[in-house]
């Protein structure tokens, strides 16, 4: 039985696992202590559930429970490492450097940095998405002390070379932080392995609940240090204060568990689902993938449909639940930043859709998905000018138009 | 964003999609907007011996809103005289399908496309062009 519409975008959010649910229920019930209480039955049960979900956590990534800081979320999680980097390591430089394809939650933190006197290198990336080494290792000055990559990219699923980028850092003695927000119980991720100093990840996008994430923070080779961005009761080893969100902190354990257990198989099923619906669309004429089809997260595809606009194709495509690059509003006609560092062009960037696939996605949903999208496309171009004078034969960098 | 369901409704039945003949003499084309901006809208209208727009067909590559406005403007074209149609404001695209602040720009366009299409129409019958305001912009 299908169910409409169907929800094809996990890269904004996923539905929350009902074993994570179920692990949760006890803590937001009769469970309810306050994980910082010492002298009570209460607090001792919540301390050991958040420990328990460290471990959980821990487990998945390869690092020690005790380096797991935990946050309101991955947004949280990259503002106390690049502020938190910035302020601790002052004495040794003010110098980041990062990608003009990083989240914005990576970005704007970085824009306020710069506010407070830092510099910052915004490295753009090739046309398949991923970071040129040679210019990140020149960019390095005597100055930089962090290097901010993420793990993989939100909008096109494209994965950066880690064990490459933590290997220059570390020659440079500069710290590694990665937003592992869209990798992190997608695809094996390893700090040791990685090399990486820093992680931020979130809970809503592996199966977890919202309101939850954490910081992996490492504690020897190189003993890394964030100053706090919020002052309190000196809670997670003094880097965040702040009563821990025990339900959620315990639904992220869970949902890192089953990650761990359920990655290889859920992958495999995921990437025959991704590459069927991918092969099945890229039969539209005009049609474009976008970003590394090698270097990619199993479950995203970032597709452009040449001559038809992405959000009038959202709308065609209303059963669907996914995303545009294209931003058609007043207040910016900007098409999505991401695609545009790739070297596309505005209209191939606002004709893009992005699907994220889930471990919940079935093939009878992909099925409908197939059909769905191309008779839109179909039903779009038929009204489209620019679909028409393509196929007239009309070079369309010829003509003149009139900017708005 | 939720789409007012007249949006909805020419989205998805537009009016008058197609082409008319843009080497005839009493044919009207505007192409306005670019593909960069995510909106292009191609216009035309067809005007009998009296003035009248006796025939107009849109294509329209844009969003829902943009779909809407030309399908909207192609309605109120015919039967109206070139005269009446350049009285068509964007504001009242605006109001019939209670387009968001967001989308203004997608009823600017089509007024564009109107008085663009009109021009064609007249520059083609000997007539002087009609100076389009560009405030919009």
């Amino acid at each position: 039985m299908l169910t409409l519409p169907i929800y094809l975008d996990n890269n904004a959010t996923t539905p929350l696992d009902p074993r994570v649910l179920d692990a949760m229920l006890p803590y937001m019930t009769n469970m309810f202590g306050n994980a910082a209480s010492r002298n009570h039955a209460f607090g001792w049960q919540a301390e050991e559930a958040v420990d328990y979900a460290r471990e959980q956590i821990a487990s998945l990534i390869n690092c020690s429970p005790k380096e797991i800081i935990f946050t309101s979320g991955a947004t949280e999680s990259d503002n106390l490492a690049i502020k938190g980097v910035f302020e601790m390591y002052a004495s040794k430089g003010n110098h980041v450097i990062t990608l003009t394809t990083e989240h914005k939650a990576v970005l704007d933190t970085c824009k306020h940095i710069e506010k407070l006197g830092g510099k910052v290198t915004y490295l753009p990336v090739n046309a398949e998405g991923l970071v040129d080494l040679k210019q990140l290792e020149e960019a390095i000055t005597d100055k930089t002390i962090l290097i901010s990559v993420m793990y993989a990219n939100n909008e096109i699923g494209v994965i950066q070379p880690m064990r490459e980028i933590s290997a220059i850092a570390k020659k440079h003695g500069v710290l590694f932080f990665t937003d592992g927000t869209q990798a992190v119980g997608k695809i094996p991720v390893d700090v040791e392995a990685d090399g990486i100093d820093l992680m931020a990840f979130s809970g809503h996008k592996m199966y977890g609940p919202k309101g939850v994430g954490a910081l992996y923070v490492r504690r020897k080779n190189p003993r890394v240090k964030v100053t706090a961005q919020m002052d309190g009761g000196g809670h997670e080893r003094g880097m965040r204060s702040g009563t821990l969100n025990v339900p959620g902190i315990v639904g992220l354990g869970k949902a890192a568990e089953i990650a761990k257990q359920d990655m290889e198989s859920d992958t495999k099923r995921i990437a025959a689902m991704r590459d069927r619906l991918e092969k099945e669309l890229l039969t539209i004429e005009e049609s474009y993938v976008n970003g590394s089809v090698e270097h990619r997260l199993p479950h995203v595809s970032n597709i452009s449909f040449k001559y038809v606009e992405g959000e009038g194709l959202m709308m065609g495509v209303k059963d669907l639940a996914v995303s545009s690059g294209s931003a058609c509003t007043s207040a910016s006609l900007e098409p999505s930043y991401v695609l545009k560092a790739l070297g596309l062009s505005d209209d191939l960037a606002h004709s893009s859709l992005r699907f994220g696939l889930s471990r919940f996605t079935t093939d009878e949903e992909i099925d409908f998905a197939i059909d769905h999208v191309k008779e839109a496309v179909s039903k779009l171009r038929e009204m489209s000018p620019l679909w028409e004078m393509f196929k007239e034969g009309i070079d369309l960098d010829t003509i003149e138009w009139a900017e708005h | 964003m939720a789409y007012s369901d007249k949006v909805i409704d020419h989205y998805s039945n537009p009016r008058n999609v197609g082409t008319l003949d843009k080497s005839k003499n009493n044919v009207g084309t505007g192409l306005v907007g670019a593909p960069e901006c995510g909106d292009v809208m191609r216009l035309q209208i067809e005007v009998d011996e009296n003035q009248v727009i006796t025939d107009a067909k849109f294509k329209t590559f844009g969003c829902g809103s943009a779909i809407a406005s030309s399908s909207l403007a192609t309605e109120w074209l015919k039967g109206k005289t070139v005269d009446e149609a350049l009285s068509i404001d964007n504001m009242d695209i605006v109001e019939e399908l209670a387009l968001p602040p967001v989308k203004i720009h997608c009823s600017v366009l089509a007024e564009d496309a109107i008085k663009t299409a009109i021009n064609d129409y007249r520059v083609k019958n000997g007539l002087p062009a009609l100076e389009l305001p560009k405030s919009h912009h």
